[in-house]
């Protein structure tokens, strides 16, 4: 029906605008735009009014005037938070944390999927997927407090075992130079079997032809993964890394304040937790809005470098 | 296989042991979180439970499940998880359905309009002042629709009525005078249900596990979901009230304080558990067809 009705209007030599086509399509779909416009609505209250909202960030906030109401401040609260004491702190350990964890929680998922790759037996490879996907299915409350359990120095799993070697218990939660380390392999543990789902699903898509050909080569397994498998995942490796460098200066949250306390608090405090801190804690709206604008901003910054090198390099990129 | 050489087996050998080593360390943590929760606290403590509980008892869980708090914030995760994956759904079907037809015009700066924000946001604090400024300070409403539908889920669900429903079906039901409305309920939908599956596992888990909602937008006790008192229990070392009430031993009571932890971490997590096994099959699959083609 749809496509006589369209045909039949070609057939008329009409000049008909751009504009009237799209009004003609408006109509002819308006049950599409019915449906999709309660998302519409919801992105532009949720998403685009907050971001219209951080010109806060350049305020003077006074609540009774609402955020367009208040009095311009320049970059004043920017250069509050450069010369802060807490500045330089904030940003080595946001910094610290989010390289340290994208070094090491990377790779382990690339890792882990190559090797279920290699697994002949479907039961066990099922088993294993099963076992390492199950601790994405916890929370964060959950995560944080298990570490608290077993690595608690008086009777916690972990100091047990040290025990067994003569070394002393640690009290590894609340000693700084911990910090970083508990954060990032406990995110290993809870997050690398679901991370290789991606990969596995890369691996699934190559073609059996190319390891026959490798074969007759006389290619090992070992040979078979780095010049086969690898290159296979490789697209799906660079658009990955792309994504976690455009989010290189938000360090979770919710993990951080959780892990959080006053004995740690030197090498745990980043920029997110300060921004909770001074801004819903402590109502200092504007000034928490410039130092999350001035985080986001660098996030922004480098992903869209790190996705025009490695559109230059790999010809992969997110757009 | 007939080619493997003896590197090669050796190759297979070490990915099994390597393999066996990965899932052991994953699985014995919370495989002991489960029998250090039925154990005599001063066993754990003592460093004696390892492979089978010692002293079994539920002393701990019976703690718990009389904490009225507690069970009311169990309650209210109930009822937050439950409307929010509802209107998670709902969100991401409209605007999943329409994204996926290639004649619905506008679809590409629809798209673009909803992944920038995958990559750009106001940030907490202007974000934080609209939803007290629209009054969903301390309602439910704030629990739910700041977070209404993710783009990440709306990109897979979109890929895969492209990919997952035959063209021919809905062309066919279309000829035979059937709207896009009574399209998407009787043809789309019936036929969406694995990938509905999964979006239902992953948002309910989302909602089932926040607290930073909670965190900024509860004030009232009455209204926390579970995850907020796990947190004093857990992480912040609240003790329960009525462990001081029974026992003058402080030793006594700062032992069963652990096993009651012990016991927090499993009946949070029991619905997960429990529904896991049912829902495992389907994720797999319905992440897969996302993950290739979104």
């Amino acid at each position: 029906m749809q496509q006589l009705a369209e045909e039949g209007k070609r057939a008329i030599p009409l000049k008909k605008s751009r504009s009237n086509r799209a009004l003609r399509r408006l109509r002819q779909d308006w049950r599409l735009y019915v449906l999709i416009s309660p998302v519409i609505v919801y992105f532009i209250v949720f998403h685009y009014v907050p971001m219209y909202g951080i010109q806060i960030a350049f305020k003077h906030f006074i609540a009774v005037e609402g955020i367009t109401g208040s009095p311009w401040a320049g970059f004043d609260h920017f250069r509050r938070f450069f010369n802060s004491y807490y500045f330089w702190r904030l940003l080595r350990n946001t910094l610290g944390i989010s390289l340290y964890e994208l070094a090491v929680s990377f790779p382990v998922p690339i890792i882990l999927a190559l090797m279920l790759n290699e697994l002949r037996r479907e039961l066990f490879k099922r088993f294993i997927q099963t076992v390492t996907y199950a601790p994405h299915f916890l929370s964060t409350v959950v995560i944080v407090g298990m570490m608290g359990l077993f690595l608690s120095p008086g009777g916690g799993l972990v100091n047990h075992v040290l025990q067994w070697f003569g070394i002393a218990p640690i009290s590894f939660m609340t000693e700084p130079g911990w910090f970083k380390s508990i954060f990032v392999w406990s995110g290993v543990w809870q997050q690398m079997g679901w991370g290789s789902i991606i990969y596995l699903a890369a691996l699934s898509g190559v073609d059996p032809q190319q390891h026959e050909a490798a074969i007759m080569d006389g290619a090992s397994r070992m040979q078979r993964v780095l010049h086969v498998n690898i290159p296979a995942i490789l697209p799906t490796v660079v658009i990955l890394l792309i994504l976690n460098m455009g989010s290189v200066m938000s360090v979770g949250f919710e993990k951080v304040y959780l892990m959080q306390n006053p004995k740690n608090i030197e090498a745990s405090d980043v920029i997110s937790t300060y921004v909770y801190q001074t801004g819903i804690l402590g109502s200092q709206y504007s000034y928490a809005a410039a130092i999350s604008l001035f985080n986001s901003v660098i996030n922004f910054v480098l992903l869209v470098g790190v996705n025009a090198v490695a559109r230059r390099v790999n010809e992969t990129s997110l757009w | 296989m007939k080619y493997e050489t003896f590197g090669d087996r050796l190759f297979g050998a070490a990915n099994i042991v390597f393999l066996t080593l990965i899932t052991f360390v994953v699985i014995y943590p919370l495989f002991f979180v489960l029998i250090a929760s039925v154990s005599d606290p001063a066993a754990v403590l003592n460093g004696e439970v390892w492979l089978y509980p010692k002293g079994v008892h539920f002393t701990a869980y019976e703690r718990i499940l009389k904490q009225d708090e507690v069970m009311n914030g169990y309650w209210n995760t109930i009822v937050y998880t439950i409307t929010g994956t509802a209107v998670n759904i709902l969100m991401t079907v409209l605007a999943a359905y329409p994204l996926s037809l290639g004649r619905f015009a506008g679809r590409g700066v629809i798209t673009a309009f909803m992944v920038f924000t995958m990559f750009f946001s106001g940030g907490l604090i202007p974000t934080y002042l609209l939803v007290k400024q629209l009054g969903m300070v301390d309602t439910i409403w704030a629990m739910i629709i700041p977070g209404a539908v993710s783009v990440y889920n709306i990109i897979i669900m979109r890929t895969f009525f492209q990919t997952g429903i035959p063209k021919e079906v809905q062309e066919a039901a279309h000829m035979d005078g059937c709207n896009d409305f009574q399209l998407l309920r009787k043809i789309v939908l019936p036929l969406s249900m694995p990938i509905i599956a999964v979006m239902v596992l992953l948002y309910s888990v989302g909602h089932w596990n926040s607290y930073f909602s909670a965190l900024i937008y509860l004030s009232d006790r009455g209204m926390y979901p579970l995850q907020l008192f796990l947190r004093e229990l857990l992480v912040q070392n609240q003790t329960l009230e009525t462990i001081a009430y029974f026992n003058e031993d402080l030793t006594k009571r700062m032992m069963e304080a652990e096993a009651i932890k012990y016991a927090a971490v499993i009946v949070a997590n029991l619905p997960v558990l429990l529904l896991y096994p049912f829902l495992q099959k389907y994720f797999a699959k319905g992440m897969l067809v996302g993950a290739i083609k979104g």
